[in-house]
């Protein structure tokens, strides 16, 4: 009997045509499983029991694969350490004499600064909290830059908070389960970093594509980057705490502006975690953003006379009622608008302080202000005004109200100062 | 009639998609050494492009789309990304099965290439759209040079299975 005489030899037309629809289905699938994909939002739902599940299996499995690599990188270190100890020692001599040059002068500026501060009335970011970790699992394509830590929501880590090396900043996290967090690189073609130039204090924003050296797009102002140009966080859009260390600007092959990442001097194997929150994980943004109805007018009888032209007072003095109904730190209130201290930071970061010193010393605001005595205070200081620096622009202090002159008249509930979002 | 036995899916499927995830761990170990990192082929790669030129089945897409999956968890890309990228160089591999029979081993390497840079083509479209950004074309190249290295063991694959059953020769 010959093979084509075989009855089997008739399953071979069925069967490819089975294998065509499996084909299409299983492509299907893979269609609407990518359509459905979220990968690079905060919200913690959008990463997925899925994803935490793997992650929580890969991470111990990972933690154990890479320990041969780890204990023979120790090994290596050892025995370099043991033959190099000696220029190791004259080197890192050199080095202290010129650090205890620099400890000086850091404790010169640490005392002006804490006397400028208090003159001033600056309120700096609170100190962030770290979690160290280790890393256990790397993934490096084209498509995607993440890494695997091993510390997770156990010890307080969120989606979005910031991750170090002992060089300069990684990522952010992006996924936290039990036990492990998943790093968005910055090198990845999802991730997006608002940086400063430190020379020039432009701004631009670190793009991954990818590749080693992510790109620095958007710079803007005219030539504000050169060669070896120190890149840090700039702290806007508050994802991210500023004067975080980047890395330096280098002109790519391609003519476009790139980062050598500082990160990326040493293996990344243990990372700090910061545990920073974004302004819009602090602040209740359901009640920030709600409008203020309007206060009743009472009709034509109780319409108040209209103020005089160039007048900002949007309620008559003295007319406790009416002050009371308006509340007065809405928008529909706001600071004078030609405060420059109103408009230099971006919305989001000029409320975090505000926020923050709401619910930290709100006792000490307990005295209210009438809008008249609003009006002076929420003008900051002519040196303040006139040159908001990026360094005291980044701790969006509120002015200083000692200087009201008018006389205080209590009110319920104390207006939020510098709360306007 | 002993050629015409059923050719067991553990063997062809099950066995080989385990190695495979196995390799792609072993390579996700935070390795460097000599400050260059370990490469970062697609290894199932050689996968779907072997299972589609020893026989056509049914449950082969889904064992690639399964790898694919596995892959987009593992490097934690969009969902569906590399499944649909592989399933994509598994479809290219069995349309063109029937040109690649009896082919040598330098002409199914370079249907290998092909297949493979398919993938990838398609990879960067997708993720183009997702991220409205370009990935870079110097990664890229490195991840596809990694991965048509690979094909020895997609070869030995096929050479294993290929005559494991007539009724697809």
């Amino acid at each position: 009997m010959s093979l084509r005489d075989n009855p089997l030899g008739e399953l071979k037309v069925p069967l490819t045509w089975a294998a065509a629809i499996a084909l299409v289905v299983a492509v299907v699938a893979a269609t609407a499983i990518l359509l459905s994909d979220r990968r690079e939002t905060f919200k913690a739902e959008a990463y997925g029991a899925t994803r935490k599940a793997s992650d929580t299996v890969l991470a111990p499995v990972g933690d154990v694969l890479a320990a041969p690599g780890r204990w023979t990188g120790a090994g290596i270190d050892t025995v370099r350490d043991y033959f190099g100890a000696a220029s190791e020692n004259r080197q890192l001599k050199a080095e202290l004499k010129e650090m205890r040059q620099w400890r000086d002068v850091a404790i010169a500026l640490k005392d002006e600064n804490a006397r400028f501060r208090t003159l001033l009335g600056l309120k700096t970011d609170p100190p962030i909290p770290m979690v160290a970790a280790r890393i256990v699992t790397d993934s490096r394509g084209p498509f995607s830059d993440t890494r695997l830590a091993n510390a997770g929501s156990e010890r307080g880590v969120k989606a979005g908070n910031p991750v170090m090396s002992e060089n300069g900043l990684v990522g952010r996290v992006i996924g936290v389960t039990n036990g492990a967090s998943r790093v968005l690189l910055l090198t990845d073609i999802a991730s997006r970093t608002p940086v400063m130039i430190d020379r020039t204090n432009a701004r631009a924003i670190l793009t991954g594509d990818g590749g080693p050296n992510p790109r620095l797009d958007y710079l803007r102002g005219r030539d504000p980057i050169r060669e070896g140009d120190r890149l840090l966080t700039s702290g806007d859009g508050g994802v991210v705490p500023r004067g975080l260390p980047v890395g330096t600007a280098v002109k790519g092959l391609d003519g476009r502006w790139r980062a050598v990442l500082a990160s990326d001097k040493a293996p990344i194997d243990f990372v700090r975690i910061l545990l920073f929150e974004d302004f819009t994980q602090v602040v209740n943004q359901k009640e920030l953003s709600a409008t203020p109805v309007p206060p009743p007018t009472g009709g034509p009888a109780a319409e108040p006379v209209k103020p005089p032209a160039g007048s900002t007072t949007s309620a008559p003095p003295g007319d406790a009622k009416a002050a009371t109904a308006a509340p007065a730190a809405t928008p529909a209130n706001p600071k004078p608008a030609d405060s420059a201290d109103a408009k230099a930071p971006s919305p989001k970061a000029s409320a975090k302080p505000a926020a923050k010193a709401k619910s930290a010393d709100g006792a000490e605001k307990a005295p209210a202000k009438t809008s008249a005595e609003k009006a002076p205070a929420a003008k900051p200081p002519a040196s303040g005004a006139k040159s908001p620096s990026p360094a005291s622009s980044a701790s969006r202090t509120p002015p200083p109200k000692t200087d009201a002159p008018a006389k205080p008249k209590p009110r319920p509930k104390p207006p939020v100062d510098g709360a306007q979002p | 009639m002993s050629g015409a036995r059923p050719l067991e899916p553990w063997r062809w499927l099950g066995v080989p998609m385990l190695q495979v995830m196995a390799a792609t761990i072993l390579f996700g170990i935070p390795l460097r050494l000599f400050g260059l990192q370990l490469p970062e082929p697609i290894f199932p790669m050689a996968l779907a492009f072997a299972w589609a030129v020893i026989r056509p089945s049914i449950l082969a897409p889904f064992g690639v789309l399964l790898l694919g999956l596995f892959l987009d968890f593992f490097w934690s890309g969009p969902l569906g990304l590399w499944a649909l990228c592989l399933l994509i160089a598994y479809g290219g591999a069995l349309a063109g099965r029937s040109m690649m029979a009896g082919q040598n081993r330098a002409i199914l390497w370079a249907w290998y290439a092909v297949t493979t840079a398919t993938a990838m083509v398609a990879g960067y479209l997708f993720v183009m759209l997702d991220s409205r950004s370009t990935p870079g074309l110097i990664p890229m190249a490195w991840q596809f040079v990694a991965t048509i290295i690979l094909y020895p063991f997609a070869q030995r694959l096929i050479d294993l299975f290929e005559d494991a059953d007539v009724r697809f020769r």
